[in-house]
């Protein structure tokens, strides 16, 4: 068993376990036919836009970079397929605001004609920044949801000494199986990315964690890293929310990250399987970030599929591949039914973090019923794997004190939805603290602009006054100098 | 347009199924009650609980809320009958009426409605009858099974629950067990003579007198533990209930056997596993944070032992609710939880230095 | 009688105690304004109807004015203040807190008299004279002062656009059986 053995049982506190609906899991990945047009937000990560480099009209190849990273935390968007660029305007975003963003529009040419790369012999011998660096430029965000650029995460190495490198292979939101097909079909692929990440990284061990409930694809990573020394497959329990960075590095190593730090603050940094699959296809082929594996699923859609999706794709063209609705579906989602977001019609693109594609029944959905009075059974306290009190939190937002939310552990909220799905009352726990963390941010903005503003008139105020006494004192000035004058003559008169 | 949050999934739970599992799970020992103690028992369960809607229906019209969705969620019905339980079960009609009333009223509606209520309802309005009237509370009558030949019939009982029927009671009533071992001792007798006649299993099976809800411990126990397992309640509170009074019994049984009452003897009369099961256990009034849960059920335990032991009542499980009822609040500050990432007090974890750094050592070395 | 002689000593005593310390811990001037002044713009607009914001401040503090008077500082102000009166915020007495107002130039009209600008309390608008002027949307307080002295009628007030980075989750849509427990 090798590190676990000191460690008795795997798993962290609180969570629970929804329906696991894995429907998709026997289905092998098929690629999605390149659909008519492409739709590429700028922001299809963490961090600021990316800013366009080509121009409108250009005839682009597939893997010709189109936008480059903006300042800061951002990362580049490279083309899926060759063809023209006919349009770079608002389009919605696959974002709960249903409100659009800068977006690319890209024709496909249908000759799907690749640009030039010059491929390293062997990229396992690059040195650990030359990845960092490739992967940055290769556009590859965290693939499990959160979009975190991925070359940020890998030069987190430096200067702090990571020793362990946790690949997360947990899919722990119900429906999805994309990752689960992945590490099935190509554990080579996902191992070779791995392994590149642990040089990048640094770390001399790996562990890929894996849920129960995938023991194909447990067996599949464990037969790949047979060769490898250092990397070890951990099955780990079927439980939600595994898959979120801090409950995996609790679960695994029994640590917890401090509040306010990061994983590498205390030596583990972890990535998704989809993450090191992308790393290996960008260094080994020299394909930057331009599809990826979308589970669609739910009882509303005709056949569920795992598709690897062309990014930019419409969610429309997964659904009518996936031979469309065979219900009303009453919830349309971009990712799992914990965190995933609702989409307000389906014609939203696909992005590098879109894991699932989700048309949900009324029964998937669950009893709809509005918000009742909290009756204290503290369900959500159970449920809640960071052990904050969603009740008491909940119960100040809606009195707007903030503060006191804030005071609950509002900022140590992750957002996994444990206590709303848990809640007897179905009051909307997360929503709650959706608002008030976002109202904090409101606040906090809007005070600094109240402060700066009163500053400014300040700042005016003492310039009029200095204005005002500069007038005076010109003026006294003027009036000594005319009387000295009136002075002189009046003695001149005199003398004369 | 309102954006929708996740999650977009929700487990099988609602208040109402909350509630009509803990009512299912009361109906084993509430039946063998019911049929220990014959009609008039399902009279006054019956008539409690009709007060019951009926105050919770008034009470919500005046409040101008919705009557049906409050009503049917099965909470009202579900305090009427923990209130019923812990009656006399011979108890003449305006008992219960009057209890109903009060419980939904004053100890539910009048604090904002569900959820809101400090207090639990039933236990309010159980104090508030014991101290309003007192003789009534205190008529215990013997089990008399339905269709024995003493047991009174369903026209018979009409008129022990609704009056002329004292003189019958009042023939065959007696105290409780806790109540006699009390007068007893307090009349400087030991507890071996005042335990004459008085046998442990009586008290264990349900067939000695006291409240309809005291009745059978086995099948309170099964009830109980149905709601562990179906999750509807933590094992915390009944447990800390059962060892606060427990424990002191033990101890003090075995330093005079002959003045305290043995663990046996409370576990298994009076109101002891009722509570802990049912009544402690309600979650609106007991505190939201895992260890609070433990400190407040043991408070309960001890309570109950302390009024029994040394109080003026014979029982004092609905006191010992109420008192760590009040508590909660202060309980819930006080014992939060400690957050992922953070101490007890709310600072971020330091691994930078003491038996953590060690750890992370160990950990960063892959030592066994 | 022991029971009303003790009580009534109790009292008395209890009194003259209270009373010293009224005396003994006097504050003298009144912090309070000072306080709720900090709070304020401070660009003595005058939207409020007052001279300025320090004589806001001060009715304010002595409970003349409601909380909810600075349509500038709008609702979060309000919560502000009352957090630090201690007063119940009622938000119906607040106009519909349209949001922040912001201050738009329209150019075709702009004369570049660089009236709003001598204007303008917190120096939001740049320009040059006989140059199209421009609002900093940083600095615009929304105080409407500009609106007023334009010769073209060129300023507009408009809430500024939400984009999706600065979108956030409103509140809940809650029903009336929680509203009423809350």
């Amino acid at each position: 068993m090798g590190v676990f053995s000191v460690f008795k049982r795997i798993g962290f506190p609180g969570g629970v376990h929804p329906d696991e609906q894995k429907i998709s899991n026997n289905l092998p990945i098929r690629p999605l036919p390149m659909p008519r047009r492409l739709y590429l937000p700028l922001q299809q990560h963490i961090g600021s836009p990316a800013e366009p480099v080509i121009a409108l009209g250009a005839r682009v190849l597939r893997g010709q970079l189109l936008a480059r990273p903006g300042s800061g935390l951002s990362a580049p968007i490279h083309a899926p397929t060759s063809g023209r660029i006919i349009a770079i305007e608002p389009f919605t975003a696959p974002h709960p605001s249903g409100l659009p963003i800068d977006t690319i529009i890209l024709e496909p040419d249908g000759h799907d004609e690749p640009c030039d790369v010059v491929l390293p012999i062997d990229p396992m011998a690059l040195e650990p920044e030359v990845i960092a660096a490739k992967v940055g430029e290769a556009g590859i965000v965290g693939m499990g949801g959160a979009a975190f650029p991925a070359a940020v995460k890998l030069n987190l190495g430096a200067g702090r000494p990571i020793h362990t490198l946790i690949i997360n292979g947990g899919e722990c939101e119900p429906y999805l199986t994309c990752d689960d097909r992945l590490m099935r079909e190509r554990p080579e692929t996902v191992l070779e990315g791995i392994r590149l990440m642990q040089r990048a990284i640094g770390a001399w061990r790996v562990l890929i964690a894996i849920e129960a409930n995938k023991p194909q694809a447990i067996a599949a990573i464990e037969a790949a890293a047979i060769p490898f020394t250092g990397v070890q497959v951990v099955k780990v329990p079927t439980r939600y929310p595994m898959g979120s960075e801090k409950q995996m590095i609790q679960a695994l190593l029994g640590l917890e990250v401090p509040a306010g730090k990061l994983g590498a603050d205390i030596g583990v940094i972890v990535h998704n399987v989809a993450t090191a699959h992308a790393v290996q296809q960008a260094l080994r082929h020299g394909r930057p970030l331009t599809s990826r594996i979308v589970t669609v699923s739910g009882g509303a859609i005709a056949k569920p599929a795992n598709l690897e999706v062309p990014l930019g794709t419409l969610a429309s063209e997964l659904v009518a591949f996936c031979g469309g609705f065979k219900r009303e579906p009453t919830r349309l989602l971009l990712g799992g039914p914990m965190m995933g977001h609702a989409l307000h019609h389906l014609d939203v693109p696909i992005v590098k973090g879109s894991n699932g594609l989700l048309a949900l029944s009324a029964e998937e959905v669950g009893h709809e019923s509005s918000e009742r009075p909290c009756i204290r059974c503290s369900r959500c306290v159970e449920a809640c794997p960071l052990g904050l009190l969603p009740l008491e939190m909940a119960a100040r937002v809606r009195s707007g004190d903030m503060d006191g939310a804030a005071d609950y552990g509002l900022g140590d909220c992750i957002s996994c939805g444990s206590c709303s799905y848990t809640c007897p009352a179905d009051i909307p726990l997360t929503h709650y603290f959706n608002y008030a963390k976002g109202e904090l941010v409101r606040r906090r903005q809007e005070k600094a602009k109240s402060e700066e503003t009163r500053a400014l008139a300040q700042a005016r105020q003492a310039r009029m006054e200095r204005l005002a006494a500069e007038k005076k004192a010109k003026a006294a000035q003027r009036k000594a100098e005319r009387e000295a004058k009136r002075k002189a003559e009046r003695e001149g008169e005199k003398s004369a | 347009m309102m954006p929708i949050a996740s999650p977009h999934t929700h487990a099988p739970a609602s208040v109402r199924r909350v509630m009509l599992e803990v009512l299912l799970a009361l109906l084993p020992a509430t039946a063998f009650a019911v049929y220990q103690f014959g009609w008039p028992a399902l009279y006054l369960l019956i008539i409690t609980s009709a007060f019951a809607l009926f105050g919770e229906a008034l009470s919500l019209r005046l409040a101008g809320r919705p009557v049906g969705s409050s009503l049917n969620d099965g909470s009202a019905l579900l305090t009427a009958w923990l209130l019923a339980l812990s009656l006399p079960p011979w108890a003449p009609w305006w008992i219960g009426a009057i209890g109903g009333l009060f419980a939904i009223v004053v100890g539910k509606q009048v604090f904002g409605g569900i959820g809101q209520n400090i207090f639990n309802p039933a236990m309010l309005a159980r104090v508030a009858l014991l101290i309003s009237f007192p003789l009534e509370m205190t008529l215990w009558t013997p089990p008399q099974p339905l269709f024995s030949a003493t047991a009174p019939g369903p026209i018979d009982a009409l008129a022990i629950t609704f009056g002329g029927g004292a003189a019958m009671i009042d023939a065959i009533s007696g105290a409780s067990l806790l109540g006699h071992v009390k007068t007893e001792l307090g009349r400087g007798l030991e507890l071996g003579a005042a335990l004459q006649g008085q046998p442990i299993t009586d008290s264990l099976y349900g067939t000695a007198r006291g409240s309809l809800g005291e009745g059978s411990a086995p099948l309170l126990l099964i009830g109980g533990i149905y709601l562990i397992a179906r999750g509807i309640i933590g094992w915390a509170i009944p447990l800390a209930v059962i060892a606060g009074a427990l424990l002191p019994a033990l101890l003090l049984n075995l330093i005079d056997p002959e003045h305290y009452l043995g663990p046996l003897h409370h576990l298994f009369s009076g109101a002891l596993l009722l509570s802990a099961f049912f009544i402690a256990t309600d979650p609106v009034g007991s505190p939201a944070t895992p260890r609070g849960r433990i400190l407040f059920g043991a408070g309960i335990g001890l309570l109950i032992y302390i009024i029994r032991t040394w109080g003026g009542f014979p029982e004092g499980a609905a006191f010992a609710v109420l008192l760590m009822n009040s508590a909660t609040p202060l309980i819930d500050h006080y014992l939060r939880p400690r957050i992922y990432g953070r101490e007890r007090g709310g600072e971020p974890l330091d691994y930078s230095q003491g038996r953590r750094a060690a750890r992370l050592e160990r950990i960063r070395r892959g030592d066994k | 009688m022991i029971a009303i002689a003790v009580l009534t000593v109790m009292g008395l005593l209890l009194g003259t105690l209270l009373g010293l310390a009224a005396k003994r811990f006097k504050v003298e001037s009144d912090p309070l304004v000072e306080k709720v002044d900090a709070l304020l713009p401070g660009t003595n607009c005058g939207q409020c109807g007052m001279p300025g914001c320090p004589a806001a401040a001060e009715a304010i503090a002595s409970g003349e004015a409601p909380i909810t008077i600075c349509p500038p500082g709008g609702r979060s102000l309000a919560e502000e203040l009352a957090a630090l009166l201690g007063v119940e915020l009622d938000l119906s007495a607040m106009k519909e807190d349209e949001g922040p107002l912001l201050a738009r130039i329209d150019e075709s009209k702009c004369i570049g008299c660089i009236k709003c600008f001598a204007e303008c309390p917190t120096d939001a608008i740049v320009g040059a004279a006989k140059q199209i002027h421009v609002v900093m949307e940083r600095a615009c307080t929304g105080c409407k002062k500009c609106v007023d002295v334009c010769p073209t009628m060129c300023i507009s007030m408009r809430s500024p656009e939400t984009s999706l980075r600065e979108w956030r989750w409103p509140m809940p849509a809650t029903t009336e059986l929680s509203r009423e427990a809350a």
